[in-house]
């Protein structure tokens, strides 16, 4: 090998370095992960915000054509919620902005994550995959409010 | 090589063809960056809607034009490297089937038969016959490979003793990872959606019919992407007046992406339920590994481009790029090919930010995505395909090229708009605007409660990029349409610019022979897909449904105790 060879390798092993570096991150110090497989039944199709615990919270969104149920999710500030996303006709999708929750709602399955809500303020979940003429108008918001815990 | 009509005008009307209907979808590229950018708050513009719009595009641009390049580079490349022809059946059988199957699906697409853009992903529906016109393109593409391998066998058989050229072995390669990745989808598509579609059958299981699209769908990029690769290494060398700096590396290149390509299509589905986070974290190591080939095909392009420079005269460090054919009408290929790989340098560091596992997270199905894939599809691939169908048309129809100085500025005007597209709707992404989304009806409309101010700045950018794309998509129709109607002037030839090598290699017999490569290849793609498949089957659960994009009703009616099911859990919920 001449030195360019081994210069060539150390560049382009130091740029994937930096990408598996930068995911880890994300996962341990962002606590930004990919969603968990857990099996599909029929009662995950259903609308509810639970409270589990003073700053606990288990939320079951259905999606469907055109629209998310609940449309509005409220929770305090400092809380920690379970998603539990599912789809009653098409594949959807389920982005909620700044929180780097990115899911998608697929019939017969049922996606599952697990974001906190530090700060106080309005964020919206896009529908970030094709699902009909209505698709542009598919929007929801999750509400994280300053009341003390 | 005897002189045959037939052949040569199958070559011409392959290139043709998915020319103009290229014209389509181009079109619909343009509009999309309008209704994006809120200068249009319609549904539909001349009776195209957005989404069956955006199915044209993504059909006619990434299937049907990919496609139809992939096959007629194949002949001119076999017909170039091998001096001699496939056997009839092969390129007639071919041809009729894509031209057939293709016109299938875009009198389906245009009657709006098909909308469910050209990922069709279930439970939306697509008319029975849109699924068979799509299997007839790949099957098309199929018969052509097979009279390639005839023809190949005949060549060996005189020529014991020659290597494998470099561009034959890429063909056969990116032609067989073509095959083993079309049976998942041809099976997706025949098996399941069809008889789903037409309504002989009512259950489908959504994840499963994800899965094998994907399977599909990886490879399907890199069936794209490497007949452009082939032209870097066997064409770009000899247009830039240099040779190619290691042929071994070439080799070394393609094999790679045999075992490496089918295996990772899961990276598709990092947001996907049923997929375990272990196999998806297998799949961004393995798709770390498919960027190697990437990274060695940029360093020996790279210095096979240097050595020109500095045999044209180049002393400095970076000298040589100033000495490169730029803007030169005699050279007007090397053009298509550096503005294609000036992209694909961002096209390929976006990918891998897809690729990472959690950093997927932050711009999966945003406008992140469609960002980075137009610096790799509308990128390197789209200004090869460009560069070298008017190329081959000119020469095997024996025209000269009208208007040489708009083909020699071209590619340099399309970057300029593909990097303001890709800058616009990459920004846009990271701020979570979605991609398929006519934003113009909602989200960029001031007078909706849905606008978003931030996404107002982003889009702008992306239509201003998208529009200096239509200028230069329709400069090339121009001249391309212009030549291909001219009067043939000089004898028609299948040929290729043949790029040298730079050192006469030592011979790696590993380098030589697809066989171990193939069985490493169907070992790996097991190792990933045999759990995924278990995932599907224990995680999910077959559904009764069947959707029209324009309705929210199931066209299945559900039995009666099968409403009962999932109406139960909602009316728990209200005793609650
Ligand atoms: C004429 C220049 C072009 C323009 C202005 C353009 C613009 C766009 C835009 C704005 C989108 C995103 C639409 C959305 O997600 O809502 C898009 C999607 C897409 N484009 Fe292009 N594009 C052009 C050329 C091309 C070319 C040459 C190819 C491939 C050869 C291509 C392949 C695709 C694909 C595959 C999609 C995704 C479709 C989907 O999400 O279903 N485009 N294009
Ligand atoms: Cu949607
Ligand atoms: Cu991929």
């Amino acid at each position: 090998m001449n030195k360019y060879e081994i210069r060539v390798i150390v560049l382009s092993s130091t740029i994937l370095g930096v990408f598996f570096f930068a995911l880890l991150f994300n996962v341990f110090s962002r606590k930004i992960d990919v969603p968990t497989c857990i099996p599909y039944n029929a009662s995950f199709q259903k609308s509810e915000v639970r409270k589990v615990d003073e700053d606990y919270y288990e939320v079951y969104v259905t999606a469907r054509m055109w629209n998310f149920d609940p449309g509005e999710i409220i929770v305090p500030r400092g809380s920690t919620v379970d998603f539990y996303l599912t789809s009653a006709d098409v594949v959807h999708g389920f982005n909620i902005e700044r929180k780097g929750v990115n899911l998608m709602a697929v019939p017969g399955a049922v996606n599952k994550t697990t974001v906190k809500f530090d700060e106080y303020g309005e964020y919206r979940i896009v529908c970030h995959e094709y699902c009909g003429v209505g698709h542009q108008n598919m929007m929801g918001r999750v509400l994280v409010t300053n009341s003390a815990l | 090589m005897k002189n045959n009509k037939t052949f040569k005008y199958t070559i011409l009307v392959g290139l043709f063809v998915p020319m103009a209907l290229f014209i389509l979808g181009a079109y619909n590229g343009v509009m999309q960056t309008l209704y994006r950018a809120g200068v249009l708050h319609e549904d539909s513009f001349a009776g195209i809607n957005y989404y069956q719009g955006l199915t044209m595009h993504g059909v006619i641009n990434a299937i049907i034009l990919t496609t139809f390049f992939a096959v007629i580079f194949g002949h001119v490349t076999m017909g170039h490297y091998l001096k001699k022809q496939p056997p009839k059946w092969s390129y007639l059988g071919s041809i009729i089937l894509m031209v057939f199957g293709s016109l299938l699906d875009v009198v389906l697409m245009v009657m709006g038969r098909a909308q469910a853009l050209y990922t069709f992903y279930a439970p939306l529906k697509n008319s029975p016959f849109f699924y068979l016109g799509t299997s007839l393109l790949i099957v098309g593409s199929w018969v052509a490979f097979f009279g390639w391998i005839v023809m190949y066998r005949e060549w060996r058989r005189e020529n014991p003793d020659k290597k494998m050229p470099i561009a034959v072995l890429g063909t056969f390669v990116n032609f067989t990872m073509w095959f083993v990745a079309s049976l998942p989808v041809a099976y997706e598509s025949l098996v399941i959606l069809l008889p789903w579609s037409a309504g002989w059958t009512s259950d489908i299981n959504v994840p499963l019919t994800r899965m094998l699209f994907w399977m599909f769908g990886h490879p399907l990029v890199y069936f794209w992407l490497l007949p452009a690769y082939i032209a870097f290494y066997t064409v770009l060398p000899k247009v830039a007046g240099g040779k190619l700096y290691s042929g071994n590396a070439a080799r070394l290149a393609f094999l790679l992406f045999l075992i490496l390509s089918t295996p990772v299509g899961v990276h598709h589905q990092f947001s996907e339920p049923v997929l375990g986070q272990d196999t998806k974290l297998w799949v961004t190591v393995l798709t770390f590994g498919v960027s190697i080939p990437s990274f060695m095909t940029a360093f020996t392009v790279g210095a096979s481009l240097e050595y020109a420079g500095r045999k044209n005269g180049a002393k400095s460090l970076l000298g040589w790029m100033a000495r490169l054919p730029w803007f030169l009408s005699k050279n007007y290929l090397f053009g298509y090919f550096i503005c294609g790989l000036l992209l694909f340098i961002f096209g390929g560091l976006s990918g891998i930010v897809n690729a990472s596992y959690s950093l997927n997270q932050m711009v999966h199905n945003t406008g992140w995505v469609p960002g980075h894939f137009h610096m790799t599809v509308a990128g390197p691939v789209l200004l090869v395909i460009l560069g070298m169908s008017i190329y081959m048309y000119s020469k095997v129809a024996g025209k000269p090229i009208k208007m040489l100085s708009v083909v020699t500025i071209v590619p340099y005007i399309w970057m300029v708009g593909v990097a303001l597209l890709s800058h616009g709707l990459m920004a846009g992404g990271l701020m979570g605007e979605p991609r398929r989304t006519n934003l113009g009806l909602s989200y960029t409309d001031p007078s909706s409660e849905m606008f978003n101010t931030h996404w107002v700045p982003t889009t702008t950018v992306t239509m201003v990029g998208g529009i200096l794309m239509g200028v230069a998509a329709l400069l090339y129709f121009i001249a391309f349409f212009g030549t291909a109607l001219s009067k043939q002037t000089e004898p028609s030839e299948i040929v290729l610019p043949e790029a040298e090598e730079l050192h006469e290699e030592k011979r790696i017999g590993i380098l030589h022979n697809m066989k171990p490569w193939i069985a490493v290849s169907v070992l790996l793609t097991l190792i990933t897909y045999v759990p995924s498949l278990i995932n599907v089957f224990t995680y999910s659960t077959p559904v009764e449904n069947k959707f029209e994009a324009t309705s929210p009703v199931n066209e299945i009616k559900n039995l009666p105790d099968k409403d009962e099911t999932t109406i139960m859990p909602l009316e728990n919920e209200k005793d609650n």
